[in-house]
């Protein structure tokens, strides 16, 4: 830590990004584009956590969303007042039904959720490499995914939870903004770490870092730990800036998204992970605010819902013209120019 | 309901999967490429059975074929074919981008209702009816579903081994580059082999949309998810164990579906937990036998380095 000019750009640049975007947004708060911002934000959390997984190991990992869903829906649950809760969820444990923590403290329970979820998951899974980890993670997000769409004794079922207890939408985004920062700190210090470095060295070359002495198996548990706690935690900033939450708001939807966000972006670095959230959430912006904007008589030019072509447009054209994203799977740093050259 | 009824659904859901097992298996052998836009292709296909509605069933079925052949090659064309050298999880994220922009073209297009398969009068979409034997109930469809698979299994058993392109589709999908050196052409065996998909993706099609007796731009997509998974589960390597993993989510899914009680909020002890039973087996399959349930003993899978 003592070579300012090696990690400062690193970790600076994406924080900068955030902050960017968190002020473009405060301007147009109480507009129109308000949700869309709102999806850029925890976008960026969600990402960057999974980013600290996938990132550093080099496996992809399609159950990330569990973790989200888990971390949303225990910080939810646990935060809609218990005289209401009741009324509106009967069915659920006794020891759900009668208790409300606060708000900063659901957060904490959902990374804490997060995080435990993904270590036993992880034990068994994280032997895997490859594809069959790919679908063994994927497998993990049906499952969560069904059960808690169908066991309502431990949340809302099909039913979208809402009365989740949040705040003005300022102090929601802003509480929003400053989670995302935490996560892409955490995420810096991981991969700045003796631990994320020799999880790096086992992405780049397997065979040379098992005989460099590293327990891969160990060092993907650990990332996919950390990497699930602040899933968790990103699904807890979810529910408070929405104020509710379905089970189909986390699926696969939510895991494609943040998977072509960060390949998008270059999937090897934390900047790549923050460029590739805010380059597709951005075109996803203009694009709908262009939807029938135009019109050649009655008709429009771009209909409504042809946002959603151009961003797969774009995702696809950025993927062919750059393959290993917008940023190569680089960081941005000075390190050329300074002593480390 | 009987066990044999299951026993002969399953068989049925089995063949369609395994048809699309084999159309993804065979992309996958040549490029590599874990192709989850399959699942709009057959939406693709799917619609040209509404969009051809009133005209005769073979002619339907062939427009089918030719535009999942169509859209396939496109695809090979403008995206598979640049991504060649790129990273798995490029061309996966490709592939999810493909798939994306098709379901909205087609949501554009036809919006979110669902649109019926045919003239209610035609044969094709009569295959929905059941014929009774015995005390089973079995859609005509199951029987066209099992004839298919059988017969585009044999058929593409003696394309593989009895002529020159199927020859050079397995040397492709065991070692391109020494292939290539040996003459044989990449684009044409792709090309070849992205085609053969194509037929097999508007076959699924045809199968599925009657099965369902409507298309959406949904079609297609969640059956792809469930035989990506299953052709992983059967051993991806190689082509018989991804038809035979294919093959066995779809008997697995329809034949544990109708085992289940319907009843029941507990996990895992109705219907409604059927997703949740058979992840938790593919689970325990990948970590028993990583390499896939069908793949050859002494193939374990190493870090690939």
């Amino acid at each position: 830590m003592k070579d300012v000019r090696g990690w400062l750009p690193e970790l600076a640049a994406p924080v900068v990004l955030v902050v960017l975007l968190a002020l473009i947004a405060s301007q147009v708060l109480s507009g129109g584009d308000d949700v869309k911002f709102r999806n850029a934000i925890v976008s960026i959390a969600i990402v960057v956590a999974l980013y600290v997984f996938v990132g550093n190991s080099g496996v992809v990992s399609f159950g990330h969303v569990s973790f989200v869903a888990v971390g949303a829906f225990s910080a939810g649950l646990m935060t809609v007042p218990s005289d209401v809760k009741p009324g509106v969820l009967p069915d659920l444990f006794g020891f759900l039904k009668h208790h409300s923590i606060g708000n900063a403290s659901s957060l904490l329970l959902a990374a804490a959720i997060g995080g435990a979820y993904a270590l036993v998951v992880g034990i068994p899974l994280m032997r895997l490499s490859g594809l069959s980890a790919g679908i063994a993670t994927f497998a993990v997000l049906g499952i969560t995914y069904n059960i808690l769409r169908y066991w309502t004794r431990i949340g809302p079922g099909a039913e979208t939870l809402s009365l989740v207890d949040n705040g003005s939408p300022t102090t929601d985004y802003l509480q929003a903004t400053v989670g995302a920062l935490a996560v892409i700190v955490a995420a810096f210090l991981y991969q700045r770490s003796r631990w994320g470095r020799q999880l790096r060295a086992a992405r780049e070359d397997p065979a040379a870092a098992q005989a460099a002495g590293i327990d891969i198996h160990r060092q993907r548990l650990w990332a996919f730990t950390l990497s699930g706690a602040l899933s968790g935690f990103a699904g807890g900033l979810f529910v408070h800036l929405y104020g509710s939450i379905n089970t189909n708001d986390v699926y696969l939807d939510l895991t494609f998204l943040t998977l072509a966000m960060l390949v998008v972006g270059g999937m090897s670095s934390l900047l790549g992970a923050v460029v590739g959230t805010i380059a597709v959430s951005l075109v996803q912006i203009w694009l709908s605010d262009w939807e029938n904007k135009w019109h050649i008589g009655s008709t429009a030019i771009l209909p409504g819902g042809s946002s959603y072509v151009g961003v797969a447009i774009v995702m696809l054209v950025v993927l062919l013209v750059r393959p290993s994203g917008i940023t190569g799977g680089r960081e941005l740093g000075f390190g050329r120019f300074g002593r480390r050259g | 309901m009987s066990h044999i009824q299951a026993l002969l659904d399953a068989i049925g859901l089995g063949a369609v999967y395994g048809l699309m097992a084999v159309g993804i298996g065979l992309v996958f052998g040549v490029l590599r490429l874990v192709n989850f836009a399959y699942g709009q292709v057959i939406m693709l296909a799917a619609y040209m059975l509404v969009f051809t509605t009133g005209w005769p069933d073979v002619a339907s079925i062939l427009v089918a074929v030719l535009m999942a052949v169509f859209a396939s090659l496109v695809m090979e064309r403008v995206a598979f074919r640049r991504l060649r050298t790129s990273s798995p999880a490029t061309m996966l994220v490709a592939t999810f981008a493909i798939s994306y922009l098709l379901q909205n073209l087609a949501l554009l297009r036809y919006t979110y209702h669902s649109r019926p398969v045919g003239d209610s009068v035609g044969t094709l979409a009569g295959l929905i009816n059941a014929v009774q034997i015995g005390s089973l109930h079995i859609r005509w469809i199951t029987f066209v579903a099992i004839g298919t698979g059988l017969v585009s299994f044999t058929l593409l058993a003696l394309l593989l081994k009895r002529t020159t392109i199927g020859l050079q589709m397995r040397a492709a999908a065991a070692d391109f580059r020494t292939a290539r050196l040996l003459g044989v052409r990449a684009d044409t065996v792709i090309m070849t082999a992205v085609a053969i998909s194509g037929v097999l993706a508007a076959l699924a099609a045809v199968i599925l949309a009657v099965s369902s007796t409507v298309v959406t731009y949904q079609t297609g997509l969640s059956e792809t998810i469930l035989v990506l998974v299953g052709v992983v589960v059967g051993g991806i390597d190689r082509l018989l164990s991804a038809t035979l993993g294919g093959f066995a989510i779809g008997f697995a899914t329809s034949f544990v579906g109708a085992e289940l009680p319907n009843q029941g909020t507990t996990p895992f002890t109705s219907n409604q937990y059927l997703p949740s039973v058979i992840y938790i087996g593919v689970i325990v399959v990948l970590l028993l036998r990583p390499a896939g349930l069908f793949a050859r003993r002494g193939q374990a899978p190493v870090e690939r380095v």
